[in-house]
């Protein structure tokens, strides 16, 4: 783009081009934005306000009311606490174990390697729906379906995805470094306690919130999986809630609210990293 | 494990085979062992894991895709049974109808809108980073919130998509009631949260190397001719992961018709003529609904080979429009 500047051209024909790129992006975006701003307006309209002819985005009052309704119908702060638990765990999970295989995929050479990336990679084409029914049955047998367990445990060792990413990542740490390190006689875990992880900060951050984003938003495990409603997580809390309760859309879009903050907040603060992270990780 | 991991510390002679190029052999040697008892302990989490969670669980899948099976009664062997059930199962059709139809329309113009959204957020205007995170905004909410959200917008009366639908003079759409709409709203939602791919190509376009662009518009290249020539080219290889990953999703599509089509909790309707009866939701119901796992292990392994087979011929295919540069 700098170029352009450099070249003197037609400028009145750019400016107009610019000019027209420009409410291209407005219109696009105002597009994209749109629905999310349907859902925070409605969750603060009266219900008299919910159902106008023309619609109106904005309340005609501000109300809070929709949230106390929601969380009269449902435990909203039990089921945003097992939310987070579930995927502060995962994340916890993750960033345990994908690293650590990433490494061995990517710094040392063992027997075996190849195959085992190669499985990896063939494993992020295996539809959940095979491995979804025998699963089940595991953990039905010892007895932890209805638990959160279901959703953690996977993490803490691996996903194929999280590992690919990690270990395109680690490919670029610089043998140099490592090889140095041995020399002054540091062991291999400290190697990769206090220099690889320090290094990969940011694909570490990618996963990680990735990792966040799929626990926070799953639906069909927890589906599958928690029938206890002390164990909800938001996404269940909210589809019984809608099974019940269908057109109130007010309070649904309150606890859709509740429910998408927290996700935003963690996206915002990890912004910066996770699509630099993506532009540098993997993909190539 | 303290001690072993501090071994090379003590002898001397394996500082010096790392540092000394020459005389080799036992550092070598030494170098490989540790490279076979590293790599395997370090992998080990997901050897492990992969033992437990996807592979017995495959090979116990195909097992009970031979068997019928209802959780209370332990599996009894039959045979094809659950294949041949398959073929003459008219909503079996129908879910592969359904699901083919949206990955035939979703992923090309997902990936056509993708590109368009990331050379857009290309163009050198101030306010860029706030723009991407507004298309990037969609794919953090909650897809269960996103569907709810978008019930509410396609609400036949009540809804903003068919007063604007209305304010240009078209016909108002039942969307969710009627057939023919249910499949073009699932695939509006998807456009919606296209933000994702849309970032991997900003990323790609940010690749091409800025030098050809500048030699291309010096030999008098319109925009047009720069993008077809070298843009694409340049971007293929990311095209062909798009392609593969948006594929296999909309195989694999669950969430967003289930929750557009629900009407009460565990309802096994799916839209109106099963309209939205998707691969994964009919999987899902005879497994968890039905309670019948050996013909849902079935159809699971029906979907697995399929995905298999059109990964392999689109890579197959690859050879022939993917350009690896450099």
């Amino acid at each position: 783009m700098a170029i352009d500047t450099v070249r003197r051209g037609p400028s009145a024909r750019k400016a107009s081009r610019s000019l027209l790129a420009y409410a291209g992006i407005l219109a696009v975006v105002g597009i994209f934005i749109f629905p999310f701003l349907t859902m925070i307006t409605t969750s603060f309209k009266l219900p008299t306000d919910v159902f106008t002819l023309p619609p109106a985005l904005l309340p005609e009052t501000w109300t809070f009311e929709n949230f106390g309704l929601a969380l009269e119908a449902m435990p909203i702060d039990r089921y945003l606490w097992n939310t987070i638990v579930v995927a502060s765990l995962s994340v916890i999970g993750t960033l345990v174990s994908c690293p650590l295989v990433a490494y061995a995929l990517a710094k040392f050479e063992w027997r075996g390697r190849g195959v085992v990336f190669f499985i990896v990679l063939a494993t992020m084409m295996l539809p959940p729906q095979v491995t979804m029914i025998p699963l089940y049955l595991v953990f039905d047998t010892v007895g932890l379906t209805g638990t959160i367990w279901p959703l953690v445990l996977p993490t803490f060792f691996g996903t194929p995805f999280f590992i690919f990413l990690m270990r395109q990542f680690m490919m670029n740490v610089p043998d140099d470094l490592i090889a140095a390190a041995r020399l002054d006689g540091a062991s291999e875990f400290r190697i990769y306690w206090s220099i690889v992880l320090p290094l990969a900060k940011p694909a570490l951050a990618t996963i990680g919130i990735f990792q966040f984003m799929w626990a926070w938003t799953d639906f069909l495990n927890p589906l599958i999986y928690l029938n206890d409603e002390a164990n909800y997580t938001l996404s269940l809390g909210l589809y019984n809630f809608f099974s019940e309760n269908g057109i109130a859309w007010g309070p649904l879009m309150a606890a859709s609210v509740v429910f998408t903050v927290p996700a935003l907040i963690v996206f915002l603060i990890g912004q910066r990293f996770f699509l630099s992270g993506l532009a540098t990780s993997g993909l190539k | 494990m303290s001690i072993q991991a501090r071994l090379p510390l003590r002898p001397s002679s394996s500082t010096k085979a790392e540092g000394a190029a020459p005389q080799q052999g036992s550092g070598r040697r030494r170098t490989a062992r540790r490279d076979q008892k590293y790599g395997l302990l370090f992998a080990s989490p997901w050897l492990i894991g992969f033992v437990a969670f996807i592979g017995l669980p495959i090979i116990a899948s195909a097992f009970y895709s031979f068997t019928s099976f209802n959780l209370f009664q332990s599996p009894e062997f039959v045979g094809f049974a659950n294949y041949s059930q398959l073929l003459a199962d008219d909503r079996f059709y129908k879910a592969v109808f359904n699901t083919f139809f949206l990955a035939l329309f979703g992923v090309p113009l997902g990936l056509a809108l993708a590109l368009a959204l990331a050379l857009l957020l290309n163009v050198n205007v101030k306010g860029q980073p706030l723009y991407r995170a507004v298309i990037y905004l969609p794919t953090i909410i909650p897809t269960i919130v996103v569907v709810y959200v978008w019930r509410w917008l396609l609400n036949a009366q009540y809804g903003f998509i068919n007063e604007a639908i209305s304010t240009i003079g078209l016909h108002r759409p039942l969307w969710l009631d009627d057939p023919m709409w249910t499949k073009p709203a699932i695939l509006i939602i998807g456009f919606w949260t296209i933000g994702g791919t849309a970032v991997i190509y900003l990323a790609a376009l940010k690749e091409v190397p800025a030098e050809l662009h500048e030699a291309a518009k010096v030999d008098g290249a319109g925009p047009f001719l720069r993008f077809r020539h070298i843009v694409w080219p340049a971007i293929t290889p990311v095209t062909l992961f798009q392609v593969v990953v948006s594929l296999i999703a909309y195989l694999q599509m669950f969430t967003q018709p289930y929750l557009l089509a629900q009407e009460g909790r565990n309802d096994v309707g799916a839209g109106p003529n099963d309209s939205m009866l998707t691969y994964a939701m009919y999987v899902y119901q005879n497994a968890f609904v039905y309670l019948k796992m050996g013909y849902a292990s079935a159809l699971a392994w029906v979907l697995f080979i399929l995905i298999l087979v059109l990964t392999f011929i689109i890579l197959k295919s690859s050879k022939r429009w993917v350009h690896y540069g450099n």
